[in-house]
């Protein structure tokens, strides 16, 4: 099969095509995006009916998937780390129902937060919920895991996660195919009750679950993703010596960071290289045994670091983040790895003082400049207040010029947050969420607002996508007006208006009437991102074309 | 043969087409790539980086280590300089001399310039204007790649051919321009005589 140049993400999604996969189930985020847009533009799953299209979020999207996997095909739901925890009450409970056909979550993390509010370890979760992890250090890895993460998911009869970093995920590098696997056919579960988690089943769904962690441990003990370099070195040649003063775990992505400071691949000291989970316990009893020190090298959270050394070891045996031989908080590189195993880090040129931050900003032209522009006019006349927002381009607000936005917490919440405000007695309370945002976590929090008439202001700044990730599919587009009637805002308090600086001052007189209406308002300012502005404009042309 | 190239510049500018002509000459000559990339929040006119490592043996990290650079390209010049901890004693810094002013503190251009010239092995050149000038406004980026070239160890035709699969599906008029531009920084480069040196 032929050789591909693929990002990590793109290795997964390509791995998943051939492993089988009926359908991709996914909400755009950073670093995770590019699975599910590239089997969107893949000819063989266009040619296939794989199913691609995105999900209203992460929850819905492992949802979706396990429906698949009900109905005895392969699927796959993709996220980046925090879309986990919208997606935790379906991720957690799919592991005690457990699959029919085989279902792999494709979860990436983000340390260093590049793009995200936080760095949390997806490792947690799959341990959280029982079910086998692989973590890929390589792209190659990336496609192999992906492609045989279906198999191993339909083998033990439980979910398959793949935890993989921003790094793997936006880094390319050459991937070798395998034969592309038919899809399965349709067929629904031998058991009647598999899925149907009442108490007394949930029970026993939950026995079965523990009963399976000893082959969960036995495929993790004999995988070929963990390997032990005792007597052979790093190219699996024999080593010279063995210095057993020290033993390095590394995990994912971090092997190759170890490798780097090997440029021959002659480390002297035993190595275990970790990519399948639960943990290895035998081969990491045997390097913890017959080692001196024992040094983890893990991008994330020090996962495996702190189960070995639980909270009694005062032996210092074990290094990494939780003594600090590793920075405790962000992501990993060569040069930690290479501080931690005593060598030179060579940097002779600083970065001259002159040099400044260049923050992302907002789009010369993009409506939510105009949309900031309005509203710090209107709120200025309420003295200091503060105002709520969400997680997109829109958070951009927060930064100067325009310092317009005071909260960015998770997906849905402005909503939510300007109604506990508003409860609390704040007056004007306002939200500033984007379109998609709001469809994917903020409805039900309109929801919480109608039901009590909570006097607060919901900005939904429609720019007819998802454009922080890039400019994917808003599901709220063309509908935003019948969803807010749906849920029960007033028809008089739902303005939409085109935020446009010739329409400042109409945008100002319609803020500063709803600001101070005693319910429930809704103002949608609607004009197209400008990054999608020129493509949707070629489509229409070639729509228009196609029919002259 | 082994470059470890990091690409620099502002989200929006285009380096990742630098960094996919390299890498496209780079399969033909069947040698290993990795490149990291920088998606997301960043690209909204943020400072971007991007790791490209060639080399004919395997390559380990997809992160290069610092002060093991052997190339710094940038399409902006105070980009140029956030990632000097990166570069080899013995590296290259080609630069852009065309500042991208989107920040209320950019540093003073004679400074900037000064900053540049003091380091022992580096190119600057106006890449804006000599794209203008052999009329291909919007190619500034293969100048650069053009001006860089000197310093890869893959051949001149490797890198045309590059430009064509790159471009290819975009008409020849595009290719024709665009390897005029990377022909210009090519010369450019070849001709360059540091500030100050004699």
């Amino acid at each position: 099969m032929e050789k591909l140049l693929l990002l990590g993400a793109e290795a997964i999604a390509q791995g998943a095509i051939d492993g089988g996969m009926s359908g991709v189930y996914a909400y755009p985020g950073t670093p995770s995006t590019e699975i599910t847009e590239y089997i969107q533009n893949n000819k063989t799953a266009i040619e296939k009916n794989i199913h691609r299209n995105w999900s209203a979020n992460e929850k819905t999207a492992v949802e979706a998937a396990l429906g698949m996997s009900y109905a005895g095909k392969r699927a796959m739901a993709c996220m980046k780390h925090v879309g986990l925890n919208v997606a935790a009450d379906a991720f957690i409970n799919s592991a005690i129902t457990g699959v029919n056909g085989g279902l792999v979550f494709a979860v990436a993390d983000d340390p260093s937060m590049h793009s995200s509010q936080n760095e949390q370890d997806s490792r947690f979760f799959g341990k959280f919920a029982m079910i086998p992890i692989l973590e890929p250090s390589t792209q190659q890895e990336a496609y192999d895991m992906a492609y045989e993460g279906f198999e191993l998911s339909e083998k033990l009869g439980v979910p398959v996660l793949i935890r993989f970093t921003t790094r793997l995920s936006h880094s390319r590098a050459g991937v070798q195919r395998n034969e592309i696997k038919e899809q399965n056919t349709l067929s629904y579960p031998e058991d009647p009750i598999q899925f149907v988690l009442l108490p007394f089943n949930a029970r026993k769904r939950y026995k079965g679950l523990l009963d399976k962690q000893v082959l969960m441990e036995e495929e993790a003990e004999n995988s070929k993703y963990n390997i032990y370099y005792e007597e052979l070195n790093l190219s699996g040649e024999a080593k010279l010596k063995t210095d057993k003063s020290f033993g390095i775990i590394a995990c994912g992505i971090a092997y190759n960071y170890l490798m780097e400071n090997y440029p021959n691949r002659d480390c002297p000291y035993p190595v275990l290289k970790i990519g399948q989970y639960p943990m290895p316990y035998k081969k990491i009893e045997k390097i913890v045994n017959e080692c001196e020190k024992v040094l983890l090298l893990e991008d994330g959270y020090p996962f495996v670091e702190e189960q070995l050394r639980g909270f009694l070891d005062k032996s210092k045996k074990i290094k990494g983040r939780l003594d600090k031989t590793i920075p405790r908080a962000g992501e990993l590189n060569p040069d930690h790895v290479a501080k931690a195993l005593g060598k030179d880090v060579k940097a002779e040129l600083k970065i001259p003082s002159l040099v400044a931050n260049r923050p992302p900003e907002l789009c010369s032209g993009c409506a939510h400049r105009d949309v900031y522009n309005a509203l710090n006019e209107t709120m200025r006349e309420h003295g200091k207040q503060k105002v709520f927002s969400d997680i997109g381009c829109y958070t951009l607000g927060a930064l100067p010029p325009w310092n317009a936005i005071h909260s960015c917490v998770d997906m849905g919440a402005s909503i939510t947050m300007a109604k506990g405000a508003a409860d609390a007695g704040v007056r004007p309370s306002v939200a500033v969420i984007g379109d998609s945002t709001f469809t994917h976590s903020g409805m039900t929090a309109l929801l919480d607002c109608v039901y009590e008439d909570t006097p607060v202001t919901i900005i939904i700044a429609d720019n007819s996508t998802t454009a922080m990730t890039g400019g994917q599919a808003s599901h709220a587009t063309g509908r935003l007006e019948e969803i807010c009637i749906g849920i029960g805002v007033k028809p008089e308090h739902l303005k939409v208006l085109t935020p446009l600086p010739k329409y400042h001052e109409e945008m100002v007189k319609v803020l500063r009437e709803e600001l101070v209406y005693e319910g429930v308002s809704v103002i949608i300012p609607r004009r197209e991102c400008i990054q999608t502005v020129p493509k949707s404009k070629k489509e229409k042309r070639i729509k228009t074309e196609e029919v002259v | 043969m082994k470059a470890d190239i990091i690409l620099s510049g502002v989200g929006g500018q285009g380096i990742l087409s630098i960094a996919a002509t390299i890498g496209m000459a780079a399969l033909e000559n069947d040698l290993h790539l990795k490149q990291a990339e920088v998606h997301g929040m960043s690209q909204r006119g943020g400072a971007v980086q991007s790791h490209l490592r060639i080399s004919e043996k395997e390559i380990a990290s997809d992160l290069i280590p610092l002060g093991k650079a052997d190339l710094i390209i940038s399409v902006e010049p105070m980009e140029s300089l956030r990632y000097l901890p990166y570069l080899s004693e013995s590296g290259w810094l080609v630069t852009n001399t065309t500042p991208f002013i989107n920040i209320p503190d950019y540093p003073d251009m004679n400074e900037l310039l000064l900053e540049i010239e003091k380091l022992p092995h580096h190119i600057a050149i106006n890449a804006d204007e000599i794209a203008r000038k052999v009329k291909s406004p919007r190619s500034s980026n293969m100048v650069m790649l053009g001006a860089a070239s000197p310093f890869l160890d893959i051949t001149y035709e490797s890198l045309e051919r590059g430009i064509q699969k790159i471009f290819g599906r975009k008409g020849e008029k595009i290719v024709k321009l665009n390897i005029e531009a990377f022909e210009a920084g090519r010369d450019f480069a070849i001709a360059y005589t540091p500030v100050g040196s004699s």
